[in-house]
């Protein structure tokens, strides 16, 4: 059971991380960003699920698709659109761009531009919480081109084997840029994986939150346990291209609408909230309206936001100690 | 003072480092029972618990990454890597992960990471357990890169490199664990990194060299004496941070250089100090310097084929006659 708080807050993470991602899209088209970007949107359940019910001094990597990931975890939208900006309030100072953003006090280690990069750095993490003997846990997100690499599976070996307080989410969004999952993974379910590693590996409808929210929450109880990490794989798909310039030459658009019209994870989620009576109809629209005003307003923040000085460019290379 | 072997040195510091912070732990294969393969962490799970000093599946990048995670998260760690010829499984974890991450997120990550091991010749280990690999880090920023050559400098590095708050690339060399040397006893006692030792003072000619190529430095440098060179050998001990002064004063006062690794020739980091040397006192030098490194060939396993590719005593005797312009 989902508190109806806790519902209100998945609604609005999600909103907030479409409209931030639907702005960054238009920033993008009118030129005033620039770089690899990335976009999550339509994959919202997953990160908002999951992040729902993790505290601030829980941990978690990300991707290069991190946007929604980093959100959920707290990012405020005036600091990560900034940094998409490249400005000098953003969450790393125009260093990262899309692809890194961290912010520690939030217990986010970062997003990874390198695929299955993260996964290791999370499975660290959760050591740490165990030698520190805390209740901590870390959640590692990574797509599915990700559970090709070796280090996906090292790390859940290495995890499994010293039974960490991890949870591994993969998005399986259909896709590795242009390659279908069928063309590169030897399994039908990602999750199937778990098998190899001794832990428990469950593939759940990553456009339904409910569905997510429950594997992880079940995951979340075996961490804290001490009976080590699970696998979850959340199926959904990537609505929109690789990147913002992408042609997508390489699917079907009837496929691809047909997702966007009728599988939208934040409209599915919207239609069970109404008729399970937690809200109005009305109600979320705000949230939506509200969304939408702090996006722009986010982007506002980073386009009036000066450029990062660049006789400080050497900084923080090190740590001086 | 306690005359020590180069491995017990560092099983020392670690083992010191361990009782005074608790957040310092060690991971990597064959440490715990075995106690490393040669013997830097023996018999210290006994102490420690297997917590602490852990045996690792043979996974170099996970191991780095989950050092990469767990100091990000507020540890300590020690990765010790077998051989340092397997960092390059694990190359994006260093380079891509330990080395960028603090600058990445604009300054707020810490990673106090120790990734040590050894390298070089010596064993018979052939090309993929034999190669000197410390230029290769030296060319990412965000990593500190030490090599000590004795057992005093291996503590007082290791120390140092534990206590730092950046991730260090420690390149311990194989053909030293045996060689003994007078280690101070203060468990604070630290070697600065960025400080360039002089081991052996002259005035004739300066020759640069680190790790197995300072006993090999030294032993030319006696042999140069023999025919009335006086040579002057320095360490440089870090490769990041570097230390081009010391090297561009002694170089002011010989006006000659040799530059003198293990590692490959060809674009190695004696090539870098040569290039400083020539940037900041090119008007001090009476002679062309003279780099000597390995040979373009990987590591053969044969002995004699094995030495043949590394520079040998009289290659750096003869080195610095030609920079002395004596026959």
């Amino acid at each position: 059971m989902i508190s109806k708080e806790r519902k209100f807050w998945i609604y609005e993470t999600m909103n907030k991380i479409r409209y931030f991602e639907l702005k960054a899209l238009k920033l993008f088209e009118e030129n005033k960003l620039r770089g690899s970007v990335h976009l999550y949107a339509g994959e919202e359940a997953v990160a908002a699920g999951v992040c729902s019910q993790l505290r601030d001094e829980d941990y978690i990597t990300s991707t290069h698709r991190g946007h929604g990931h980093c959100i959920a975890k707290g990012a405020e939208l005036d600091k990560a659109m900034a940094e998409l900006m490249g400005k000098v309030t953003g969450y790393c100072k125009g260093r990262s761009g899309s692809m890194h953003i961290a912010d520690f006090t939030k217990g986010n280690l970062g997003a990874n531009a390198i695929v299955g990069g993260g996964i290791p750095i999370a499975t660290g993490a959760a050591l740490a919480a165990k030698l520190q003997k805390t209740d901590k846990v870390a959640v590692s997100f990574f797509g599915d081109g990700a559970s090709n690499e070796g280090t996906f599976h090292e790390s859940l070996n290495l995890a499994s084997v010293w039974k960490l307080p991890i949870i591994f989410v993969c998005e399986n969004n259909g896709f590795g840029i242009s390659v279908p999952v069928s063309q590169s993974t030897s399994v039908e379910n990602i999750s199937d994986r778990a098998v190899g590693y001794g832990m428990p590996g469950v593939t759940v409808d990553g456009n339904d939150v409910f569905a997510v929210y429950e594997a992880f929450e079940e995951a979340l109880k075996r961490a804290k346990a001490g009976d080590g990490p699970t696998l979850i794989e959340c199926k959904t798909y990537r609505t929109l291209g690789h990147w913002t310039g992408d042609p997508q030459t390489y699917r079907d658009k009837k496929v691809v609408e047909m997702w966007r019209d009728t599988k939208d994870p934040i409209q599915l989620f919207k239609k069970r909230l109404v008729e399970a009576g937690d809200f109005t109809e009305e109600e979320l629209d705000k949230v939506e309206e509200d969304a939408k005003i702090e996006a722009d307003a986010a982007a506002e923040f980073a386009i009036n936001s000066p450029n990062p000085d660049p006789s400080d460019v050497m900084d923080d290379v090190f740590y001086e100690c | 003072m306690s005359k020590k072997t180069y491995a017990t040195a560092i099983r020392d510091v670690i083992a010191e480092e361990m009782r005074r912070d608790e957040n310092v732990f060690v991971m990597g294969e064959d440490i715990e029972i075995l106690g490393g393969i040669f013997g830097c962490t023996r018999d210290l799970y006994k102490e420690f618990g297997v917590d602490r000093i852990r045996n690792t599946p043979i996974s170099e990048a996970a191991m780095i990454g989950a050092g990469v995670g767990s100091a990000c998260a507020g540890m300590r760690p020690i990765v010790e890597l077998m051989y340092m010829d397997f960092t390059l499984v694990a190359a994006d974890q260093i380079i891509n992960q330990a080395a960028k991450t603090r600058y990445i997120f604009g300054g707020k990550a810490k990673i106090p990471l120790v990734i040590r091991g050894q390298q070089g010749i010596g064993r018979g280990n052939a090309a993929t357990h034999s190669q000197s690999l410390e230029t290769i880090f030296m060319h990412f920023p965000g990593i500190k890169v030490a090599c000590p050559s004795n057992a005093a400098d291996a503590a007082g590095l290791l120390r140092t490199a534990i206590r730092d708050d950046n991730p260090v690339m420690f390149f311990e060399h194989k053909a030293l664990y045996a060689s003994k040397f007078e280690v101070p006893d203060d468990p604070d006692f630290c070697v600065p990194f960025g400080k360039a030792d002089i081991k052996r003072a002259g005035k004739d000619v300066t020759i640069v060299g680190s790790l197995l190529y300072v006993s090999r430095a030294l032993e030319a440098a006696a042999e140069l004496e023999k025919i009335g060179i006086d040579a002057e050998v320095i360490d440089p001990r870090t490769l990041v941070p570097f230390d081009t002064q010391t090297i561009i004063e002694s170089v002011k006062k010989t006006g000659k250089l040799v530059v003198v690794h293990e590692a490959h020739k060809v674009a190695g980091w004696g090539a870098e100090v040569v290039s400083q040397v020539v940037e900041g006192a090119f008007k001090y030098l009476d002679a062309a310097p003279i780099h000597l490194g390995a040979k373009a060939c990987p590591l053969p396993f044969n002995i004699e084929l094995e030495n043949a590719v590394v520079p040998s005593v009289e290659q750096i005797v003869e080195a610095a006659k030609k920079v002395c312009n004596k026959k």
